[in-house]
């Protein structure tokens, strides 16, 4: 499962704001497309069911929580390794399935390296100052080669958000750049942290600042905004990354965090991957969810799926 | 069905299809329709099979409406009518509230339904037809519960015939009724030949429910027993569907006193700016004629874009059009189903390979249509010129053209550059050019940035050879309801003599020539004829004898006056107190020449008073904005038509001129008014009082002469957009049935009392309203 470290590297641009400056984007528009889209495609049964595990390939599972522990982490590590109960998995025909990734804080990565060990589940590390990003640069960095030297095969890094909200795009592409540089061959996701830039042109503009500075995916949000990934806004970097590729044709990938709960929200992200980018985006690494409780209502939908009686919870392991 | 295993390597999304079961049990009880008439569904007659698009299945056997059906369903209706009309409103509402109770409790069934007879996407009968067509009867339940407070003094028109087309049958269904129904109206409605079922269905729920015999009666049957309920005697007539068909139905009515409205085709402009979101102006196309197959009147068919953005807005509208799925209605799957009918389909073709031999080319989805039924590959055509007959004609299919402008400037003229005027719509983030071009495009409805929305609250309805008349909110219930005609007084008619007559000398004194009034100047009639104006046997002077060509200049001189329309209701109001001033000063002069010419002195006073009145209402005949959706205001504008015909009663010759040339150019019109043809003096003279109240030249022209030939060259005459006229039932019928080649909104009435005729009913009917959508949220 593990990707090679070569696959789909955005080696960036120059900045150019020329790119972005200029972007228009109509708000009620973006949100009457993102909820056309989900009514306009329906799976049922077996593609249902095949689309939810597809949801579980590209799962970062996620604990990013103050009271993380290492016996913590490997409980969800254990989880992604088996993220589906013997009897579902046989009764969809599948041998082997893992999430897509794990990720974890800096000081947790040691203990999902060892969870995970053989199991070729990469570990991702958030960084940078995780959630809010407001740490000296230097500071930032280093977090980035601790979490690399902990054994970390991904960082999440934050951005600052005042860049944004200033316009500040110089500052903002080095940022991410020198990120990007201390990231060395692992990949890197840029968090925008979209509900704290609120608006709509704020999210395409800081996207791709962030692809331009190099960043392997563009993920919307920590988790710990007010309001974290919602589908306009996904649609908007989605665009993004779509115009970035016209322009470059590198392949950028993308990663929703947050707020995302159920197998619906699963379904609903893919179809709008693969009705604006392409069946290239349903694949891991182009498209990751960033998710927690997600997985739980998965695996009761694959369950009622293989065996037609509603689930429980309480008889599915916990992540 | 492939395994889990295999699905993950293609992604597919595999099929989502609609159950039908319950449909089809319901169409196999029921076999063969009757007709719906006074309550009960009657036997079966000559039949005729409705079938679905998208596989050739034969779903049912309906009956071909006679004149017998016809006329038992109007005589039902009309039994029927006095005792809905006299229900409370409140009482009517509980009715329409039933209905759409009922409906929502059906709303699956009527979904799949649908979807089965049109061939429409099962996603939109389910989220666009249904839903839209049960918020109008709610929204009409609320307008009988409010119809005393809130439209005093009107009255239901009586038995409305109604006719209705294949592309959203319960919907416009819904938009018919539903109104009617609010109003005290009771209805007899024909649904498209092509897809009868859900109005059978309804009239299923009318019975269910109780609603009062006679109420709702449902013919079904082709264009023959339409036109029988066109010929019927009902008081009423409601059409939607081809321009062709209502310029046929304006002509069977004409004369018949029966209202009309009538929602007919379009080419509508969608104008991309190059400060648009241009994804969302992709998504706009999609929505515009990629939406029910592309058989929408108001579909976004001719794609405008600036060409500062033309390479990439087509490059990615050609990237969408890749990921649209085309195949059966009944999957969820599915964005586009199967065109309604194998005669469409070939129209469609047909206008496409035109396009196309004319040097536009075609894009088109590489889509793998099923095999059988009437399907079309979506696309749209590059290259084509205002010439082409695919961007002249209405394809009604799933095909747009696409061309470029420079400027904000040449998007209009090229927008406007097209006989209908049903829809605009505007893409820009610049709210101030939007709204600009807004205002500056020939249409009834208008949406920024984003397209086919439609509420129940909000008019729709076009202007030009798109029709007249609007449904939904208030002026779509004004449609409904009759202002109780003024009492009539006979009038008798003119001499137009031109042969001179060596009577005794008309004036003594220096010689007045009364001329025409064209552009501000006075001018002599093309004919160099004059007609002598007689009282008693005497001739008290002579007018000019206008011609054809009198009215082809003032129309000219009165396009020439735009900036009219464009002032502000303030300025006009202020030229309309200046004419009441300057009347003033030579009100002796003028009550003198009618005395002299046994009319009533009083006139004059009156039409200072009038002056005043719309003065008045210049700047005050406000718009309004609609209860429609959230984030979006919905502006509902009175527009002026722009340049007006009025054709005078004979009789007060002053007064009954003023009455109706007052209101029109308060409005913004500017006007070409053929005066009383036997006392045209008494405006002749109100020339140097236009002049003098700074009256822009060309807002009133004036044409004196036969009433009757003047009135017939401006019905015929394609630049002239709305026409009133005073006169005999032969010169109306005349009128109406000349005005059919433009469809221009007329206005008939015969001589009445015009001491009183001013009010608010005038100034509706000098204006028509333009519904704007603008959307907000950040």
């Amino acid at each position: 499962m593990s990707l090679p470290p070569t696959a789909h590297r955005n080696p960036g641009a120059p900045l150019d704001p020329a790119w972005f400056e200029q972007i228009a984007i109509n708000t009620p528009a973006a949100e009457a497309r993102a909820a056309s889209l989900t009514a306009r495609r329906s799976l049922k049964k077996a593609y249902q069911a095949a689309w939810l595990v597809n949801a579980i390939r590209c799962m970062d599972l996620t604990t990013l929580a103050g009271d993380d522990t290492e016996d913590r982490v490997a409980r969800l590590c254990a989880k992604a390794r088996r993220p589906l109960a013997d009897h579902i998995l046989a009764g969809l025909g599948l041998d082997q399935l893992t999430t897509g990734a794990v990720c974890v804080y800096p000081t947790m990565v040691g203990a999902a390296v060892r969870a995970l060990a053989g199991s070729g589940i990469p570990v991702a590390s958030v960084a940078t100052g995780f959630p809010a990003g407001l740490m000296p640069l230097d500071l930032r960095l280093a977090e980035i080669r601790y979490a690399l030297d902990q054994g970390a095969d991904e960082i999440d890094i934050v951005i600052t958000r005042a860049h944004v909200l200033q316009g500040n795009w110089a500052a903002l592409y080095d940022e991410i750049a020198a990120m990007r540089d201390a990231c060395g061959d692992a990949h890197m996701k840029a968090i925008l942290a979209t509900g704290d830039l609120k608006t709509l042109r704020n999210v395409y503009k800081a996207s791709m600042v962030a692809m331009q500075a190099g960043a392997d995916f563009i993920k919307t949000s920590t988790g710990k905004e007010g309001v974290n990934a919602t589908l306009p806004v996904s649609l908007i970097m989605v665009r993004a990354l779509r115009e970035y590729g016209a322009r470059t044709g590198v392949k950028v990938g993308f990663k929703p965090a947050g707020g995302m709960k159920t197998a619906k929200d699963a379904l609903s992200w893919q179809i709008l991957m693969n009705e604006e980018m392409g069946r290239d985006w349903l694949r891991p690494d182009l498209f990751r969810l960033g998710a927690s409780s997600m997985l739980g209502d998965i695996e009761r939908q694959l369950e009622h799926h293989v065996t037609g009686r509603y689930a429980s919870s309480s008889r599915h392991a916990l992540a | 069905m492939p395994t889990v295993t295999e699905i993950l390597e293609t992604m597919d999304y595999g099929p989502a299809p609609e159950a039908t079961d319950e449909v089809r049990a319901w169409l196999a009880a029921r076999g063969r329709f009757g007709h719906f008439i006074n309550g009960a569904f009657t036997k079966p007659g000559d039949t005729f099979a409705t079938d679905n698009p998208a596989t050739a299945e034969i779903l049912a056997e309906v009956t071909q409406g006679t004149n017998a059906d016809i006329a038992a369903a109007v005589a039902a209706a009309r039994r029927a009518q006095p005792k809905w009309a006299a229900l409370p409103g409140h009482t009517r509402a509980e009715w329409l509230y039933a209905i759409a109770r009922h409906l929502q409790k059906r709303e699956r069934f009527l979904s799949v339904l649908e979807t089965l007879d049109t061939g429409k996407p099962i996603r939109e009968s389910r989220d666009v037809d249904l839903p839209l067509a049960i918020r109008h009867f709610y929204h009409h339940a609320g307008w009988a519960e409010l119809l005393a407070d809130e439209f005093p003094g009107q009255a239901p028109h009586g038995v409305c015939g109604q006719i209705i087309p294949w592309n959203f049958p319960l919907l416009m269904l819904a938009w018919k009724v539903a109104p009617a129904l609010a109003a005290g109206n009771t209805v007899v409605l024909k649904p498209a030949e092509y897809t009868p079922l859900t109005a059978l269905a309804f009239a299923e729920i009318c019975a269910e429910i109780g609603l009062p015999k006679g109420v709702v009666n449902i013919v079904t049957g082709d264009g023959v027993t339409g036109a029988a309920l066109v010929a019927a005697p009902v008081d009423k007539i409601a059409f939607t569907g081809s321009t062709e068909v209502g310029r046929a139905i304006r002509i069977a009515t004409a004369g018949t006193g029966k209202a009309l409205t009538l929602e007919l085709g379009g080419k509508s402009p969608f104008i991309v700016f190059a400060d648009a979101d241009l994804d969302a102006a992709v998504e706009g196309v999609v929505d515009a004629i990629w939406f029910n197959q592309g058989q929408v009147c108001c579909a976004g068919s001719r794609l405008l874009v600036a060409e500062a953005v033309a390479a990439p807005f087509t490059a990615r509208l050609t990237a969408r059009l890749a990921k649209l799925r085309v195949g059966d209605p009944l999957d969820k799957c599915t964005d586009m189903g199967a065109i309604v009918h194998p005669v469409q389909l070939a129209r469609v073709r047909d206008l496409v390979s035109r396009g196309e031999a004319a040097g536009a080319t075609l894009v088109q989805a590489e889509c793998q249509l099923p095999p059988k039924g009437s399907f079309f590959a979506p696309g749209f055509l590059t290259g084509a010129q205002p010439a082409n007959p695919a961007m002249v004609e209405e394809i009604f299919g799933p095909v747009a053209t696409l061309s470029t402008f420079r400027t904000p400037d040449e998007a209009v003229e090229l927008a406007n550059n097209t006989r209908y005027g049903l829809s605009a719509s505007i893409w820009s983030e610049n709210l101030t050019l939007a709204l600009d071009v807004a205002a500056k495009v020939r249409a009834g409805v208008v949406w920024v940035n984003q397209t086919n929305v439609f509420d129940a609250a909000a008019g729709f309805g076009g202007t030009r050879e798109s029709g007249f008349g609007r449904e939904g909110g208030r002026e779509g219930m004004a449609a409904y309801l009759r202002t109780p005609d003024a009492k009539t007084r006979p009038e008798a008619s003119a001499d137009f003599t031109a042969t001179p007559r060596p009577d005794t000398p008309a004036t003594p004194g220096i010689d007045r020539t009364a001329k025409l009034y064209i552009g501000g100047a006075q001018k002599r009639p093309d004919s160099g004829y004059s007609y002598a104006i007689t009282h008693k046997g005497a001739e008290i002077g002579l007018a000019p004898l206008g011609s054809r060509k009198d009215i082809r200049n003032a129309v000219e001189a009165a396009h020439k006056a735009s900036g009219w329309s464009k002032a502000t209701g303030h300025n006009r109001a202020q030229v309309l107190y200046y004419i009441a001033e300057n009347l003033a000063a030579r009100a002796a002069e003028f009550e003198a020449r009618l005395k002299s010419t046994g009319h009533d002195p009083k006139e004059v006073q009156s039409t200072i008073q009038r002056a005043f009145y719309y003065a008045a209402w210049a700047d005050k005949f406000d718009g309004a904005v609609k209860s429609t959706k959230t984030r979006n205001v919905t502006l509902g504008m009175h527009e002026p038509f722009g340049v007006m015909g009025v054709a005078c009663p004979d009789a007060a010759p002053l007064l009954g001129f003023a009455s109706l040339v007052l209101p029109a150019i308060a409005m913004g019109n500017r006007v070409v008014a053929i005066p009383a043809a036997s006392m045209p003096l008494a405006v002749t003279d109100l020339y140097q009082v236009f002049d003098t109240s700074d009256l822009p030249g060309g807002v009133v022209n004036i044409v004196t002469g036969p009433r009757d030939d003047l009135a017939r060259t401006l019905a015929q005459h394609d630049d002239v957009a709305a026409l009133w006229y005073c006169g005999s039932a032969q010169g109306a019928a005349m009128v109406e049935a000349e005005s059919a080649a433009n469809l221009k909104p007329t206005w008939v009435m015969e001589n009445r009392d015009w001491t009183d005729a001013q009010g608010r009913s005038f100034l509706t009917r000098a204006t028509q309203i333009k519904t704007i959508w603008v959307p907000y949220g950040e």
